[in-house]
């Protein structure tokens, strides 16, 4: 069996819902069109990402009439989407829902606020606490938002979950044009493409990084959206700074196989881990250092 | 010393300049561009990055000189908008900067410069709206970060796309973009008085600052660590007090804070607000 995934990169229009909401179901037609089961959106693809003050004017519900539409589209074509979430105390977040079936399956509420340099997104948002897994009817799959995955814990997480692939909504920015003699991306890219792969590989799984392209505010976002198969290869990968729709084949036999010529993934012990985790937050709840 | 801008990847550079000139005079509900055209090397290239963004038939450029103007740079205006296709208007500045310096004799240099930097912005905002064309930037990042530009003058613009190159990327990318190798050559100079040299009033050259900038703006290294890689200290520290003396001409002006929400500090929008 195979799933026929798409990626929308896309330039969404900043601060405004219903085009982007209309940019979504457009895009999804043409990805129905060309037999795709599964389609991912970048990370804040209904609302743009330099919000600042609007987050809070832009915040969804994820039971939300606005998306109602694309709730309506997931019958036929599974969706992840990128919103301001308003939970139940009026709190912000930054998350990616997971819709298929005209429902909401699952919501990624993103962990890791990035509030350095350009960004100030803890200025504006609460971060998540988790990360799970969950059942979609391709099999378990977990989802990731950007910064996310710069860190190691929240990829281990999801593969320990039993995830058979991490979906991951980005808006990353051009920060910085130059690049290594030798490598074919500019270095921000060729980092991320590095990261995907070693994740993919490590955890033989499959890895789909959407992230959107567009300018805001003079910050370019690079696209360079692709998908990683279990061996850590490149399966597809979309052009660096223009909108474009990305089709690829995720082959379950191919991850079968992988999962079976290396065993990183069966083999792990979790409980190692966390019982090193548990022994250094006492640590480090009692004053100490972490020895 | 190794060419410190070599990493920087040309190609990439040009795709995004463009496809950001594009998008923000676009979403401004705008289709041209309008730019002064000195004959120089900064303009130039802005001229040729407009250009493949928006097509020669939407990018006006206006050559301003005054009477002390060097007549190459006309020359030179000239010779990119041959180059490119664009529409050249030439309006002499002479008439209005004269008029009002014939009764105040014993303004110097610098108050004559930026009165003619601020004549032209004001003939660009006025045909700004008379051909409904953004104003495209011209300022280079080396200009930017030592203050070397007339606030409301020349750093007056709606759109940038080179304020986060250094002149030495400038030339660079000129040259890939194909500008005529007589302006990529030339010294640069704010054209300002006859025989003018930007190097000469800075006291430097642009790629020996350039490659400081780079250091102490990009990779953060401080006075200690350009000093242990061989930097002049009296250098660094005349360029760190360039920078943070113009620091008002990269922001706009202070507001006294009085309500719960005052513009440009917690009035927090995106320009590119709602597009």
């Amino acid at each position: 069996m195979t799933i026929r995934i798409g990626l929308a990169q896309i330039a969404p229009y900043l601060g405004l819902p219903d085009r982007n909401r209309d940019l979504h179901l457009e895009q999804a037609e043409r990805a129905r069109a060309e037999g795709a089961e599964l389609l991912v959106f970048p990370e804040l693809s209904l609302t743009g990402y330099l919000l600042k003050d609007m987050v809070a004017n832009l915040a969804l519900r994820p039971d939300a009439s606005a998306l109602a539409p694309l709730l309506e589209a997931s019958r036929t074509l599974d969706l992840v989407v990128g919103f301001v979430e308003e939970g139940p105390d009026y709190r912000h977040y930054n998350s990616l829902a997971y819709l298929a079936e005209g429902r909401v399956a699952h919501v990624h509420r993103k962990v890791y606020l990035p509030t350095y340099g350009m960004f100030e997104e803890q200025r504006y948002f609460t971060a998540g606490n988790t990360l799970r897994a969950f059942p979609t009817r391709f099999g378990r799959l977990a989802l990731a938002v950007c910064e996310d995955i710069w860190h190691p814990s929240l990829p281990y997480l999801a593969f320990m979950d039993g995830a058979l692939g991490l979906l991951v909504g980005s808006a990353s920015p051009l920060r910085g044009a130059d690049r290594a003699p030798g490598d074919d991306l500019p270095s921000n890219a060729a980092f991320w493409d590095r990261l995907l792969r070693h994740y993919a590989s490590i955890y033989a799984g499959w890895v789909a990084f959407c992230n959107r392209c567009g300018v805001e505010d003079g910050t370019s976002f690079w696209g360079g959206s692709r998908l990683v198969g279990p061996a850590g290869e490149r399966l597809a990968e979309a052009p660096l700074h223009e909108p474009a729709l990305l089709l690829g084949e995720l082959d379950l036999a191919a991850l079968r196989r992988r999962r079976q010529a290396f065993s990183a993934v069966r083999d792990e012990r979790p409980e190692v881990t966390f019982r090193g985790l548990e022994r250094i937050l006492r640590a480090r709840a009692a004053g100490g250092e972490a020895p | 010393m190794s060419d410190p801008f070599a990493a920087t990847d040309y190609d990439l550079v040009r795709k995004v300049l463009v496809q950001f000139l594009r998008t923000e005079v676009r979403r401004t509900g705008l289709e041209r561009g309008i730019l002064g055209l000195s004959g120089g090397l900064d303009s130039s290239l802005v001229a040729f990055l407009a250009v493949e963004a928006l097509g020669p038939e939407r990018v006006t450029g206006v050559a301003m000189p005054y009477r002390t103007s060097s007549p190459e740079s006309l020359e030179h205006a000239r010779l990119v908008a041959a180059e490119t296709g664009i529409e050249l208007l030439e309006i002499a500045i002479t008439p209005m900067v004269d008029a009002y310096f014939a009764d105040r004799p014993d303004a110097d240099s610098l108050r004559r410069g930026n009165k003619m930097a601020r004549e032209r912005m004001s003939i660009l905002y006025d045909l700004s709206a008379a051909r409904r064309a953004l104003v495209l930037g011209t300022s280079n990042k080396s200009e930017l970060y030592l203050g070397y530009g007339t606030a409301f003058g020349d750093l007056a613009s709606a759109v940038n796309p080179i304020g986060d190159l250094y002149k030495s990327e400038v030339r660079r990318l000129a040259r890939l973009l194909g500008v005529p190798e007589a302006i990529v050559a030339k010294p640069p100079s704010a054209d300002l008085w006859a025989g003018q040299s930007d190097e000469a009033d800075l006291g430097f050259a642009y790629e020996e600052v350039d490659a400081l900038l780079r250091l102490m703006l990009d990779e953060r290294l401080g006075e200690a660590d350009l000093a242990a890689a061989g930097w002049d200290p009296a250098f660094v520290r005349r360029v760190e007090e360039m920078i943070r003396r113009s620091q008002f001409k990269r922001r706009l002006p202070v507001i006294a804070k009085l309500s719960r929400r005052t513009a440009d500090q917690d009035f927090r929008y995106p320009r590119d607000w709602g597009t």
